[in-house]
């Protein structure tokens, strides 16, 4: 599904070079659900955004579900991110001014879907998610664990084969956070690779797969249940 | 498409107060070059239509030359008069059909005990042919010897009406500065031109208004030729046959093709003039999105990154921002429009005599240039917003 090889990243910051990834390998299939742990500044962001093609190696080659996306222009990389990646964010970044299913259903008017289709799918998450009664609510009426829902909702409306959560439970307290983390982890049942970003081990302890990372690069790896 | 104006839209709801001052720069603009347009159309449409009053193809001479526009001292009566024989000198000129020597004063005017200040015209006796004033009742006098003018009298209808109080007057006598007059003719009411009011007025032969006013010329003589005839060939040999009289050039012919010339470019510097003012507005109005695009994309840089995120394009990003401020642009046009048309109606309706008009044209370009300022202001900022690194944007407070 996910092939990175060799992947760097460095930024120019000043007339200093500093490498946010150094020559990351890393596969990862169908299905998996990986957590990426580590200090601030250790680079889990950073591949994050390469992953869900934000951003660009420096070098290195990125292959997502079998094609090259290393080199994609804009506009394919918005194509490519718009039908098979989705994201949540710890700050929920929901559009204050529209109702919670306008939210849910932005990516679906930016790709241009037809309006019954994008109806039913906005309808039938947010009874999936238990948002029905709260469609017409604006984020600012809606509680925390509520808008990660609509966020989540919104992610997954495209039917994405790559889920990429920064920090998901961040903002959240630690009951709804593993609300949170249910929901996104029914996703991975559906095959949907599921990529969590966290620096906290409660919620990255339960990945499957979990990615350590210092200084860009990833130290270690360990299985659910193995010590670190 | 739909869904882009829901979305341009809300963000313009969420802004009420903001998106409504900016919408009203544009909104004056328009409305200030609507306004003058609808009444500089109005002005214009006004005046050739008082002009034409009199009706065409009349050429007027004035005593004394002028060598600028204006109103000459002539007629102040300083310079070489123009008399009664210059005047019956023309009417043997080819195309002439009528000529009409004139000039005005004030006089009271007595009658059945009453008494009423109006205006006096001494005129030839075929005024109303070469103006188009019709005579209701009676006639105008015969075309008789200067020398003899008989004391006759046409009175307007305010005069008419006011000392006859209805009756019919004619063959009846009255006073005019003293001197005995009959009636001979009644004209039709024909309001005011020009803002003089010609039924308040009587009409008596130019020979009996020099003696009665003591003037030794004529305040203009005014030629009418006949419409096939060409006015500039009409001008040359009226110019000819009175040099040939006088000897020299001292009287000032005035064509009214000239002087609805001279007019129209008055009017076209006023409407330019206020063009340009309007245009003034409208950059302001410019300016005004520009300000507001810019903070827009600074406002929602996150806003940018998430959708980028969620699979938007640049060229998505892009149309979103110049559609909120060709949007905003050309909602402020289409008050502009409301509200100038507007209040040249409500204009009109406490000055009916300035009629108003819009054209249709100019209120469409209007809203063109409206919606094209917006486009024009919304690039930077839109293309500014489109460029925006995802990463760094998403990221942004």
């Amino acid at each position: 599904m996910i092939e990175l090889a060799k992947v760097s990243r460095i930024f120019d910051v000043g007339d200093q070079q500093v490498a946010a990834l150094r020559d990351i390998d890393l596969s990862i299939a169908k299905g998996d659900y990986v957590s990426i742990m580590g200090p601030s500044g250790s680079g889990k962001s950073t591949l994050l955004n390469m992953i869900g093609l934000l951003d660009r190696p420096s070098s290195g080659t990125y292959l997502l579900g079998g094609g090259n996306v290393t080199d994609l222009n804009d506009q394919q990389q918005a194509k490519v991110r718009s039908e098979m990646i989705g994201f949540v964010f710890q700050a929920f970044h929901l559009v204050p001014r529209l109702t919670a299913s306008m939210n849910i259903e932005l990516p679906l008017i930016l790709a241009g879907i037809a309006v019954e289709e994008r109806k039913s799918r906005v309808e039938e998450l947010l009874k999936n998610y238990g948002l029905s009664d709260r469609a017409d609510h604006r984020p600012d009426q809606l509680s925390g664990g509520q808008r990660q829902r609509v966020a989540i909702a919104r992610a997954t409306c495209m039917h994405p084969a790559v889920l990429l959560a920064d920090e998901p439970t961040g903002n959240l307290d630690q009951a709804t956070g593993k609300e949170v983390m249910n929901l996104l982890e029914e996703l991975v049942a559906q095959q949907v690779a599921l990529i969590v970003v966290t620096h906290d081990p409660a919620i990255g302890g339960r990945a499957h797969r979990q990615l350590h990372m210092v200084d860009g690069q990833i130290i270690s790896e360990s299985a659910k249940g193995v010590a670190a | 498409m739909p869904d882009l104006i829901k979305l341009t839209t809300s963000s313009f709801l969420s802004y009420r107060m903001r998106s409504f001052l900016t919408a009203l720069g544009i909104a004056i603009g328009i409305m200030a070059v609507i306004l003058l347009t609808s009444i500089g159309e109005g002005l214009r449409q006004f005046v050739l239509a008082e002009f034409s009053e009199f009706g065409t193809n009349i050429i007027t001479i004035q005593p004394g030359k002028t060598q600028t526009q204006g109103s000459n001292i002539g007629i102040l009566g300083s310079v070489r008069p123009l008399t009664l024989d210059d005047a019956d000198v023309l009417r043997h000129l080819p195309y002439v059909e009528n000529v009409n020597p004139g000039l005005m004063g004030n006089a009271d005017i007595r009658a059945n005990g009453k008494t009423r200040r109006s205006t006096v015209f001494g005129e030839g006796h075929a005024f109303s042919e070469a103006f188009t004033m019709k005579v209701q009742s009676g006639s105008f006098w015969p075309d008789e010897d200067n020398e003899q003018a008989r004391a006759l009298v046409v009175l307007g209808a305010k005069v008419q009406q006011e000392l006859f109080s209805g009756q019919n007057p004619l063959g009846s006598y009255l006073r005019i500065g003293g001197q005995r007059y009959r009636v001979i003719g009644v004209m039709e009411p024909k309001g005011q031109i020009l803002g003089m009011d010609m039924d308040d007025a009587v009409f008596i032969p130019a020979a009996r208004a020099m003696e009665l006013f003591n003037r030794p010329g004529l305040m203009e003589i005014n030629v009418s030729y006949r419409a096939s005839a060409d006015e500039k060939v009409v001008i040359r040999m009226i110019t000819d046959r009175l040099k040939e009289k006088h000897g020299s050039e001292d009287f000032t012919i005035i064509s009214q093709e000239q002087a609805l010339e001279v007019l129209s470019s008055v009017l076209d510097v006023i409407t330019f003039a206020v063009g340009a003012l309007g245009g003034i507005s409208l950059l302001v109005g410019a300016v005004g999105i520009l300000t507001i695009m810019t903070m827009a994309v600074t406002e929602r840089t996150s806003e940018i990154g998430l959708l980028r995120a969620l699979g938007a394009q640049q060229r998505q990003i892009l149309t979103l921002f110049l559609g909120e401020a060709m949007l905003l642009s050309s909602l402020g046009g289409f008050a502009g429009l409301a509200m100038g048309v507007g209040i040249a109606q409500v204009l009109h309706l406490f000055a009916p005599s300035l009629p108003v008009h819009t054209p249709w044209l100019f209120a469409l370009l209007a809203e063109l240039s409206a919606i094209s300022i917006g486009l024009v202001a919304g690039v930077t900022p839109a293309m500014r917003a489109a460029r925006l690194d995802p990463v760094e944007a998403l990221h942004a407070e």
